[in-house]
């Protein structure tokens, strides 16, 4: 006796013929990869000899930036005491609480859903109502994105200002005189900075923030400058997947630039 | 002309199966035209709802290949050559016969929404910058893909406490109308159960008007229930210095 499709239910049971897992299966190895990777590096600041893998004369990995280093961090157990571990709890409080996130990874990760008109378990469901709850707090996380936005868009401005001493072993820049100067770094971090900026600047909660909490009326009288903003985000939050996606990506290659270069693996190539 | 293979779902509320049908199909024709062809020639007692045959009524709401569509806007020539094309009723609403569903829930859930109420000493002069944001939810057909593909109704049943995307949708063109005076966010989160949502997408995906239901209905809606029950900061704000 044939099953009646229509009140079958259960994982993934569905009749899309077309291939729905290949989004889930992308962003778990795109997330997965990013998270692996990210935990390698902030564990991992230093080389053998002391060396500053997450610095290399001006340039200054966004996962250690801004850089702290107070010595109560020394007295952690060995996988707490890195600098990065100050650092990225806020970017990733903001990116784990994005509405965009949510999405991919409630259905990559979670199964609820897996895909669209495709089935999932059957445990109790409750949203975003108990548990979940916490994701409310992404407002606060955007916050402090928008002062690591400041903060990492200074790191491309200092990546122009070279040490005329040169670079220390330790990958510190050495002291004295310094000079204007750009390599592909430079612009790598530049370009990291406008990223997060995009992504960042194109938020939900910020979009709420700038307008979208008003009911306009009249807008050109009353709330121009804040409609123009609300205008400018919305344009940017129509493509926000693309540059939560882009700017994670790229903050990864970022750090991983500068730690290859501090290793010696490859050499910054200075444009002027 | 050629030849394709259809797998409609034939059935009532105690249930039903898929039943074969071998149709001939034209250029131009819509999945509903085999629909209606082999009502014409093979199974005259086959159900199925249609008005417009224009994507505006949204009376014929389906699954095809799984997918939920509009059978009057899903072109057969969107299939490959040989490919078995299935026609299922929506899932997640109590059947009526073959493809056609009872979607009178739906019509609970919108009487228990607070209409439109101006608020007081309300200008009634406004310019289309204005009207623009609310605008694009009035698109909406009612065809209820949403409400289907919703898995909060679809797979989790939550009828009792959950509205669904297409009433979110219309709380949104209420909440942001300019001239609109009520607060409808308590019941968002009591009633209508906007928790429930976890934001992932589908409904955006399936809504053949393309209304950005998710980015521009949900999460401003949910955005509004923030401001008002979950955001420290300001509630603190509230408790010193009153609104």
């Amino acid at each position: 006796m044939s099953i009646d499709v229509r009140t079958k239910r259960g994982l993934f049971f569905t009749l899309r013929k077309d291939a729905w897992w290949l989004e889930p299966l992308f962003y778990i190895c795109l997330f997965g990869g990013f998270v692996v990777y990210t935990t390698w590096a902030a564990l991992n600041p230093y080389g053998p000899h002391g060396q500053h893998y997450y610095e290399w004369g001006p340039y200054l990995s966004p996962f250690f930036s801004p850089f702290f280093n107070p010595d109560w961090l020394h007295k952690l157990p060995a996988l707490l005491a890195t600098p990065a571990i100050l650092i990225l709890w806020a970017p990733g409080g903001f990116r784990g609480t994005c509405y965009y996130y949510r999405k991919a990874y409630y259905r990559s990760i979670f199964a609820d859903p897996p895909g669209c008109a495709v089935g999932e378990s059957c445990v109790k469901y409750q949203g975003e109502t108990k548990f979940f709850l916490f994701q409310n707090l992404h407002r606060y996380f955007m916050y402090v994105a928008l002062l690591f936005i400041a903060i990492l868009s200074w790191d491309g401005i200092a990546a122009m200002i070279w040490p005329a001493n040169g670079i220390a072993a330790d990958n510190s820049a050495m002291a004295g005189p310094h000079r204007f100067g750009v390599g592909v770094g430079t612009l790598i971090m530049c370009l990291n900075a406008y990223l997060l900026g995009g992504y960042t600047l194109g938020c939900h909660a910020f979009r709420h923030l700038v307008g979208g909490g008003l009911d306009f009326l009249h807008v050109k009288k009353n709330n121009p400058i804040r409609f123009a903003l609300w205008r400018v985000v919305t344009k940017l939050n129509e493509r926000h997947m693309e540059w939560a996606l882009v700017s994670m990506i790229w903050v990864g290659l970022t750090d991983l630039y500068i730690r290859l270069c501090a290793m010696g693996v490859i050499h910054d190539l200075r444009i002027f | 002309m050629s030849k394709v293979h259809m797998r409609v779902y034939r059935g009532n509320s105690e249930g039903g199966q898929l039943k074969d049908y071998d149709v001939d199909v034209e250029e131009g024709m819509v999945v509903l035209d085999v629909i209606h062809k082999i009502q014409a020639t093979q199974s005259s007692d086959l159900a199925c709802r249609w008005n417009c045959k224009a994507g505006k009524c949204g009376s014929c709401s389906a699954e095809v290949n799984g997918k939920p569509r509009l059978m009057c806007m899903t072109r057969m020539n969107t299939f490959q050559a040989g490919e078995t094309v299935t026609v299922t009723p929506m899932k997640t609403f109590p059947l009526l016969k073959d493809l056609a569903t009872d979607v009178s829930w739906n019509y609970e859930v919108n009487k228990r929404i607070p209409p439109f109420t101006p608020r007081e000493g309300a200008d009634w002069h406004w310019e289309q910058e204005d009207a623009d944001r609310v605008q694009e939810f009035r698109k909406c057909i009612e065809c209820f893909l949403c409400q289907n593909t919703c898995h909060v109704l679809r797979d989790h049943d939550q009828m009792g406490q959950f509205a669904g995307p297409r009433f979110f949708v219309r709380i949104a063109s209420l909440e942001m109308h300019p001239l609109d005076g009520l607060d409808r966010t308590e019941i968002l989160k009591n009633e209508h159960g906007l928790g429930f949502c976890n934001i992932t997408k589908c409904c955006t995906e399936v809504c053949p008007e393309d209304i950005h239901i998710t980015d521009n209905a949900i999460i401003p809606l949910k955005e509004r229930v923030v401001d008002k029950y979950y955001d420290p900061l300001r509630l603190l704000w509230h408790k010193v210095f009153g609104k």
